[in-house]
């Protein structure tokens, strides 16, 4: 029988071993799946983790992964800091939507203004409209003590709706032949993000995200408040016992996740996106939680994991259109590779160990 | 000279850096209660695991009644007559007393017949315990009884016994010692593991002492003093701590009328709590467990706040300060439970440092840490304190008690606190450790601090504290010069307004 032995510390080879060894195992049973779809499994991989990096059009796709990646990682860093002090912000999707319509509508109330400060009003006002929505989760738990995972979630929901409501009232393009939707903010100077480099994909959300990763990092690893959301997470009793006000750092925690949810939709709306509309949403706040956990909660961890999986989004794009796989084999391998990370996560708290079969 | 039950010949058990036992060698004979002492970490559970065929070792020979015995799995000892009472319990609190033994069992009776079996053996040896109880609304004592049970019905020829008196009131210490003394009379062995060095005087006939994972010595308990076997243990002359004639200075904290409501479910409200302490004065709380001594620590440390008033120092309001602002004034506090409240079991000694010294140790500026000044002050604890550990880079949780009480108390020591409040502070930690954690306490106060002791352990609170009261039920007797307090005046302050009501046994 295998028994599992906890190690007197956690394991810091094993810590950054397991990524590492999850991606693999990702590969080795996807390849079983996808030769048991029929397809080549070494040309289903390679195509998903080669042909966007090096291959013939890794022109186009390498900007693409940038664009993918820097909303994910933004989202990621900011449910880290809450995931980190086991405080539960599930609801980023939500917080993103209100960010990119709080964000589009403050630049819309200016259209067709030109001016040098409406793209600074408008990621303010998309941090404040994500922050707001992640409030009310916040503010519900620290009063009423309500769980904040379901709180946050079934906002995401309502976030939706709001979402179409604008999408055919509010903010619907009024030189849009009726169709739902906003005006194009690609094409409003002033309200466009644009890429910094052309053909770089390099936007202000990228240029975001990075120093997100730094500003989470410092605040970690050298400021008392990073340290106070790990001594809660690693040991609420302790924390409170060290002075932390568990409200205050809960108000902290889901108003930063919020406010760079909504950055990352403010950026995404106001860029490769442009367009407020129904279908603005492709699942970023949820794919953000995969990332954040992926990345072990470290910064620098969701940077890389952030980059890893706009690799499978866009290596899996590319998949489904040159060898025919279905969407669906993408989102299960997607999903085998969390589900290794947490698995093999395992291992850096305990040591698998045999021995014979006792009866106590 | 007759055949001894059990000879152990020479066993030895390495782990991985460290070598747990070393070449013991002892007998134990038919009949015998034989102690197996030692400090924290000494080898005596792997000794006791490898009789009971949970630990192979890597040498060395075992002989039962003359016959070579190898138990290759606890099942075979047991087949064998060994039997072994831990001091963690493995019982399901849904399930009732017989069905838990029935579990344990190989091949079960019905279960009217186990219960009239339980009974039976339940009266002859003392142990009051209704079958049909369940276990979930046993108490320590009782529940121990279940496990008892359960190894007297093997008929064992040798009896382990890890620790079982720490989770149990004096009354029941008692019934569990005449139980002992009945099996041994009945010719069964009894192999017993503690470091309460008095319960050995009374009861063991010979005692085996590990120091290091060796066999450093033997006695008879009740011929040797509790000092000499506790310096056997230690392998150093044992210090009793020091006190000075001391002079008390000003009041320094004043608890009046103070009454909070428990923030727990299962917790005791504190009820109109009155006390000052003046410099230099160690106030000992007594009482027993659950009568409001974790509600009281969390009321001076600031975790748990009430009226402004209620709690001065210095004749400065402090009720409604949090932990770091009574800190910054002076008021520190060292809570009990180790892991998880005092520090946090998986961050290293280095975080734990800052966990409480960030403020007077001035090891933050502006939010932004001194991690350099932290390991330093961790660095000075640790050797301060000689907690033993490679580093202050590991985690809390792989020091053993002892070791991380030593580095709890120490890190609060050594930011020079005006009030100190410590919560059982020598509790599971060995005798030599709890001697230097007492004197440092005790330096403390001579320096001018003003103490707050709680404890169960009475001999403790007598050896440090100038007075003493004692919680019940969320009341606090009103403190009392320590020196001419006989042990039945105490007992009266521990029952409080109910009288000498006895623990229910």
């Amino acid at each position: 029988m295998i028994v599992l032995e906890k190690r007197p510390q956690p394991s810091k080879a094993w810590s950054y071993a397991t990524p590492l060894v999850a991606v693999v195992a990702t590969m080795l049973f996807g390849g079983i799946l996808f030769a048991i779809l029929g397809k080549n499994p070494v040309e289903a991989i390679g195509t998903i983790f080669w042909e966007p990096l090096f291959g013939e059009f890794a022109f186009y796709y390498r900007p693409q992964l940038l664009v993918k990646g820097a909303p994910l990682v933004l989202i990621a860093i900011g449910l880290s800091l809450g995931f980190r002090a086991g405080i539960w912000n599930i609801g980023a999707e939500g917080q993103y939507i209100m960010g990119a319509i709080f964000g589009a509508g403050a630049g819309l109330a200016f259209y067709p203004l030109d001016a040098f400060y409406i793209f600074p009003i408008m990621v303010i006002a998309g941090a404040f409209g994500g922050w707001l929505w992640a409030m009310i989760p916040a503010f519900l738990k620290v009063r009423f003590g309500t769980n904040e995972i379901l709180v946050s979630l079934m906002l995401v929901y309502v976030a939706e709706q709001m979402l179409a409501s604008v999408s055919l009232g509010l903010l619907k393009n009024p030189e849009g032949f009726g169709f739902p939707g906003s005006r194009n903010l690609q094409a409003y100077d002033s309200a466009h993000n644009a890429e910094l480099i052309a053909g770089s994909g390099m936007h202000w959300g990228v240029v975001t995200a990075l120093i997100a990763v730094i500003f989470a990092y410092v605040l970690l690893n050298r400021h008392m408040l990073g340290f106070h959301i790990r001594l809660t997470g690693e040991a609420p009793r302790a924390a409170k016992f060290a002075g932390v006000n568990p409200a205050r750092l809960i108000l902290f925690c889901l108003g930063v996740s919020g406010a760079l949810a909504g950055l990352a939709g403010m950026f995404e709306v106001s860029g490769p996106s442009g367009v407020v509309s129904i279908d603005f949403n492709v699942g970023y706040g949820f794919t953000a939680i995969i990332v954040a956990f992926l990345g072990r909660l470290h910064p620098v961890g969701i940077l890389l994991a952030g980059g890893l999986m706009a690799l499978t989004y866009i290596g899996g794009e590319i998949a489904q259109s040159q060898l025919g796989l279905p969407a669906a084999a993408i989102q299960v391998f997607q999903g085998m590779l969390l589900f290794f990370l947490l698995a093999f996560d395992l291992l850096t708290n305990y040591r698998i160990r045999a021995a014979r079969s006792e009866v106590a | 000279m007759t055949t001894p039950l059990l000879s152990l010949q020479g066993l030895t058990k390495a782990y991985p850096g460290v070598v747990a036992n070393d070449q013991v060698s002892f007998d134990i004979g038919e009949g015998e209660v034989h102690a197996l002492l030692g400090e924290n970490g000494a080898g005596k559970s792997t000794l006791v695991k490898m009789i009971y065929g949970l630990v192979k070792p890597d040498s060395g020979t075992m002989l039962l009644r003359g016959q070579p015995f190898a138990p290759p799995e606890p099942r075979a000892a047991r087949a064998d007559g060994i039997a072994m009472v831990f001091q963690h319990f493995s019982l399901f609190d849904a399930l009732n007393v017989a069905e838990n033994i029935a579990l344990g069992m190989e091949n079960p009776p019905p279960m009217g017949d186990l219960a009239s079996r339980i009974r039976e053996v339940s009266e002859t040896y003392g142990l009051p315990l209704d079958p049909f109880r369940t276990v979930g609304d046993l108490s320590a004592g009782e529940r121990q009884r279940v496990e008892i049970i359960r190894c007297l019905l093997q008929d064992p020829k040798l009896l382990i016994m890890d620790e079982p008196t720490s989770v149990l009131t004096p009354q029941e210490v008692e019934i569990l010692f005449e139980t002992l003394n009945k099996l041994r009379s009945e010719g069964t062995s009894i192999l017993y593991i503690s470091h309460k060095l008095e319960e050995i005087r009374t009861l063991c006939d010979h005692a085996t002492i590990l120091r290091l994972g060796k066999n450093v010595g033997e006695c008879v308990p009740a011929e040797t003093s509790a000092r000499d076997m506790a310096e056997m243990m230690v392998g150093s002359t044992l210090q009793t701590p020091e006190r000075g004639g001391r002079e008390f200075g000003d009041v320094a904290l004043d608890v009046s009328g103070l009454s909070v409501p428990s923030p727990s479910e299962f917790g005791t409200a504190l009820r109109n709590v009155h006390m000052t302490v003046r410099k230099g004065e160690v106030l000992g709380i007594g009482g027993v467990a659950g009568n409001g001594q974790d509600e009281l620590l969390g009321v001076l440390s600031g975790e748990i706040q009430t009226t402004a008033d209620a709690i001065k120092f210095n004749g400065q309001p402090i009720g409604k300060l949090g932990p770091t602002a009574r800190r910054k004034l002076g008021v520190l506090t060292a809570p009990e439970e180790r892991l998880g409240h005092a520090a946090a079991p998986d961050m290293s000694l280095t975080e734990n440092a800052l966990l409480t010294g960030s403020v007077r140790e001035g090891l933050e500026s502006n939010g932004f840490l001194k991690w350099a000044d932290t390991k330093n002050f961790a660095e000075k604890i640790i050797e301060a304190f000689d907690v033993r550990t490679p580093g202050p880079e590991n985690a809390a949780r792989s020091l053993s008690g002892g070791n991380l009480q030593k580095f709890v108390i120490g890190r609060e020591v050594l930011q020079n606190p005006d009030v100190l409040v410590v919560n059982q502070p020598t509790w599971g930690v060995d005798a030599a450790a709890a001697a230097s954690i007492r004197q440092a306490i005790l330096d403390l106060a001579a320096k001018g601090t003003a103490v707050i002791c709680i404890s169960q352990d009475l001999d403790e609170l007598m050896e440090i504290s100038d007075s003493f009261a004692a919680l019940n039920e969320g009341r606090l007797s009103a403190p009392r010069p320590t020196t001419g307090l006989t042990v039945d005046e105490i007992g009266l302050m521990m029952g409080g307004a109910h009288g000498m009501e006895v623990a229910h046994v």
